[in-house]
């Protein structure tokens, strides 16, 4: 390759040259040598050679693949139709279709402010005051498991970092351990246990037909996988489709996942946005804790708290003892340490801050009931729209019965496409779109887009 | 069994025969033993527990004032009140990134190097210096997967942790000399040029953690020359610019040598000390280029990776930093506290070996003023380390490292003088034996 050439040139230069220069000597030119350039430059006594790289170690390495949802908001923010409708990310929007930063968030970092809090590190396992409260947040103060300290809980970096904590920790000690997740699920699910280096499967869980849950799917498939898997399930308000299992079925999953002696792993990232109460939402993760189980939740406040770009979030393992519960936190803590040494304290500061003063603390069950609100608003007038304006007789109920953010619309890819070229609306491959994007005043439009792109499209 | 049956007489519900099936049922973390403490975590815990009113901490690498307290300089109180008063919407987000990453280069490379200026660079903002490393490990071992990384010895512990936990191999080089308590250069070199061709090595490029030795601009220009004369990948973990001499330029000295002699680098940079933003995770890993359409494609590779590790980084410390640093007059003034912070440093290093020598010890601390940055690699035994702590109540990490930024005006005396008397203590037990 060029530069090697270019290297033994050099060398050989060096080894003429460097008895014929002295000291106090100094030398500098330039020459041109195939492609790269070489410089003589001295200094003390010896020649030193500044060579022009030609060629990288770095030479191989292809594009990574654009990440789907993003590429969603870029081309939308491309798109010059005033029609256009962005229902791909799932980042809340007001009425009015802009980002909304929630009023007890500005309370408490105005507070943090007054206070001049320092900036010192934070602990391993994060701040304590957030841990206490998310833990309490998700189980319920009052909860056994809390009471006999058999929770484990190190703050992370939101939904991602606390997932990868615990794909790290089932990597480390339940090495050939399978996990179970839903077809579909997020789609960075795969890659976070990817990079982790645990494998995965899925179990069935989108039933096309019904634009419903495959009950029966999904419990054969849990009841096949072999002893001591772990099954990832979505706490509520599934992502992409938005369907949750009843709570008769979660009571189901619950028994099948015991029986199997699976362990069960729940990604909570939209506690209070699926039905607007922060206890209801976390009614599937605190009935598999009644049982007895040993469970992992990943939490995150992204949506509930509007602090998408502050990365907060937790890993918790509730486990069956304290004396165990302390040995998976150290573990914990020592997969974090090689990983980012402790995590980032602004969040942190803002969580704690909201849920640990009562005042704030109910202003914000307010704001959360209001988000949660709007999004069920929205769902009813688009169903209304859609059926008063679809002759067709198809059943769109599945969208009352949907719940949180998103909305699985049953639509195909060309059909997505469709929404896309023709309406300018933006929403993912899979036929998802965002109801947390959507207004009332475009409801009337998006019906239109979809009865359009169901119809006259295959 | 008694139990089990007496419990499920009380409970009628589904849940009751499920709790009672699962007591018997295994605990699935039992095969979870305690993990080791982190040794600096160690040495804060253990300070933090003594109740002595006149204890020492100088185990973590954190910067105290005079008073010895945590001190946020002042550009960044003002560069939070600013951005206080508007938050940032997410959609800015990967602009603000943008930017930062653009300054934190130009800080690095200089304003006018040539690399910044076309764009001949991949840079992602990081969780501070450990998140870069980590990434830059991570991305090694995707496209080098049979490639080791050659580490100073010693360097900061959580170096090994890191490139083990990202699978790859660790090797060390020379570099300390007990003896002279100082560089082991040409041990130094000699391990560079063994090691196989392209070999990639990790430096630090001033401020070295936990010796306090910097190599000399000669030393840095031979280094680099050998460099590439075996075609090895230099990566530079930079957590102390500004901190070795006061001037951010003079500190980024080696890392400039190599650009300049043509090295494609990788760049660890982290903001946690030189900003005081400790707890915010603020830092830059950037990667020479040969041209920008590589660039892109490297980057895009770092990005996939910290995408499944945490999707995007904190930004309200990547708020702070690119407010400082694009706002000249907030530069500026940045400039002038580092220089305050540095020098408060050296001064307290010239008064401890001031104050050893007028104490008579026996013993050389020349060292103390000769190793730069935050730490003082003391040389103190692991005994003697054990002895000021249980009787002098003064915590530094097992190694003997200082951390000189613990030092203040009103425990530098009492901190030279239970030096001075563990070290003529093993001094007159030596002599005894």
């Amino acid at each position: 390759m060029a530069s090697s050439s270019v290297l033994s040139v050099a060398t050989q230069c060096v080894s003429r040259n460097a008895s014929s220069l002295s000291i106090n000597e100094t030398h500098k030119g330039k020459a041109k040598l195939g492609g790269s350039t070489l410089r003589f430059s001295k200094s003390s006594g010896r020649i030193s050679m500044t060579v022009a790289v030609n060629v990288s170690r770095f030479e191989a390495i292809p594009m990574a693949p654009p990440d789907p949802i993003l590429g969603v908001s870029e081309a939308f923010r491309a798109d010059t139709s005033d029609a256009k409708l962005n229902l791909g990310v799932g980042a809340y929007r007001t009425e009015e279709l802009q980002p909304y930063v929630l009023n007890v968030v500005k309370k408490a970092e105005n507070l943090m402010l007054e206070r001049g809090d320092n900036k010192e590190y934070l602990p391993i396992e994060g701040l304590a005051a957030f841990n206490k409260a998310t833990a309490e947040l998700l189980l319920g103060a009052d909860n056994p498991a809390i009471k006999e300290q058999r929770v484990a809980t190190v703050q992370g970096l939101s939904g991602t970092g606390s997932l990868r904590l615990g794909a790290a920790l089932i990597e480390r000690y339940f090495p050939g351990a399978k996990v179970l997740i839903s077809a579909p699920t997020w789609g960075n699910h795969k890659n976070i246990f990817n990079d982790a280096r645990v494998p995965w499967s899925e179990y069935r869980y989108y039933d096309p037909r019904t634009v419903g849950l495959d009950f029966e799917g999904m419990i054969e498939d849990i009841k096949a996988a072999p002893e001591g898997t772990f099954v990832l399930l979505h706490g509520c308000a599934h992502n992409p489709t938005g369907i949750d299992p009843t709570p008769e079925q979660w009571e189901k999953i619950a028994d099948v996942i015991q029986q199997k002696n699976h362990i069960p792993f729940f990604d909570v990232a939209y506690q209070g946005f699926a039905s607007g109460s922060l206890d209801e939402d976390a009614a599937s993760v605190r009935l598999f804790v009644a049982c007895g189980m040993e469970v992992l939740v990943a939490q995150s406040y992204s949506k509930n708290l509007g602090l998408y770009a502050e990365r907060i979030g937790a890993m918790n393992v509730i486990s069956s003892s304290s004396e165990s519960a302390t040995r998976v936190k150290s573990q914990l803590k020592r997969l974090a340490r090689p990983m980012y040494s402790n995590p980032p304290v602004h969040g942190a500061k803002i969580v704690a801050n909201v849920v640990g003063t009562p005042a704030l603390f109910d202003e914000w069950k307010a704001e959360m009931e209001m988000m949660a609100g709007r999004i069920k608003n929205v769902r009813q007038k688009l169903y209304d729209s859609i059926s008063s304006k679809d002759k067709s007789g198809k059943d769109w109920s599945f969208i009352l019965k949907q719940i949180g953010m998103f909305s699985y619309t049953g639509l195909n890819k060309n059909q997505s496409d469709n929404m896309t070229n023709k309406w300018h609306v933006y929403m993912t491959k899979d036929g998802r779109i965002s109801l947390a994007g959507l207004s009332l005043a475009k409801c009337e439009y998006l019906a239109d887009a979809i009865i359009d792109s169901f119809h006259n499209v295959s | 069994m008694i139990m089990m049956m007496i419990l499920s007489r009380y409970f009628n519900s589904r849940t009751a025969r499920r709790f009672v099936s699962t007591c018997s049922g295994h605990g699935w973390w039992d095969k979870v033993r305690v993990a080791p403490k982190d040794p600096t975590v160690k040495v804060n815990e253990s300070f933090l527990a003594d109740p002595f009113p006149h204890k020492i901490n100088l185990g973590v690498g954190t910067y105290r004032d005079d008073d010895g307290k945590p001190f946020t300089p002042q550009c960044v109180g003002d560069a939070e009140a600013k951005i206080n008063r508007y938050k940032l919407e997410e959609t800015n987000s990967s602009e603000v990134s943008s930017k930062f990453v653009m300054e934190s280069v130009k800080l690095a490379y200089g304003n006018d190097s040539f690399v910044v200026r076309e764009g001949l660079y991949a840079g992602v903002p990081t969780l501070s210096g450990t998140g870069a490393c980590r990434l830059f490990a991570e991305f090694q071992r995707n496209f080098y997967p049979d490639s080791q990384i050659h580490l100073p010895d010693p360097t900061w512990p959580n170096h090994h942790n890191i490139w083990s936990q990202a699978q790859i191999p660790v090797k060390t080089f020379h570099y300390y000399d007990p003896y002279t308590k100082g560089l082991d250069f040409d041990a130094l070199i000699s391990d560079v040029k063994n090691a196989p061709d392209s070999s990639f090595f990790l430096l630090h490029p001033c401020a070295h953690n936990p010796t306090g030795i910097d190599p000399t601009e000669e030393q840095w220009r031979e280094i680099s020359y050998q460099f590439k004369v075996k075609n090895h990948f230099p990566f530079f973990d930079m957590a102390y610019q500004g901190f070795s001499s006061g001037d951010l330029d003079k500190d980024a000295a080696a890392l400039r040598i190599f650009v300049e002699d043509g090295h494609l680098v990788g760049l660890a940079q982290s903001f946690a000390k030189n900003m005081g933003l400790f707890g915010h995770k603020v830092g830059c890993l950037s990667v020479l280029t040969r041209d920008i359409k590589q660039a892109a494609a490297v980057k895009s590779q770092l990005e996939h990776i910290f995408h499944s590790m945490y999707s995007s980084p904190p930004i309200h410390g990547i708020l702070l930093v690119t407010m400082i640093l694009s706002d000249p007059t907030m530069k500026e003034q940045w400039k002038k506290e580092i220089k305050i912070m540095a020098n408060r440093i050296r001064a307290m290093r010239t008064t401890l070996r001031r104050n050893l020598e007028d104490l008579d010890s026996s013993f050389s601390w020349e060292h103390i003023t000769n190793q730069v940055g935050m730490f003082c690699f003391s040389g103190l035994t692991p005994d003697q380390v054990k002895y000021l702590e249980k009787q002098f109540h003064i915590y530094m990490s097992p190694d003997a490292r200082i951390s000189m930024a613990g030092v203040t005006p009103s425990n530098v005396n009492y901190l030279a003088n239970a030096i001075h008397q563990v070290t003529r203590i093993s001094e007159e037990t030596s002599v005894c034996m």
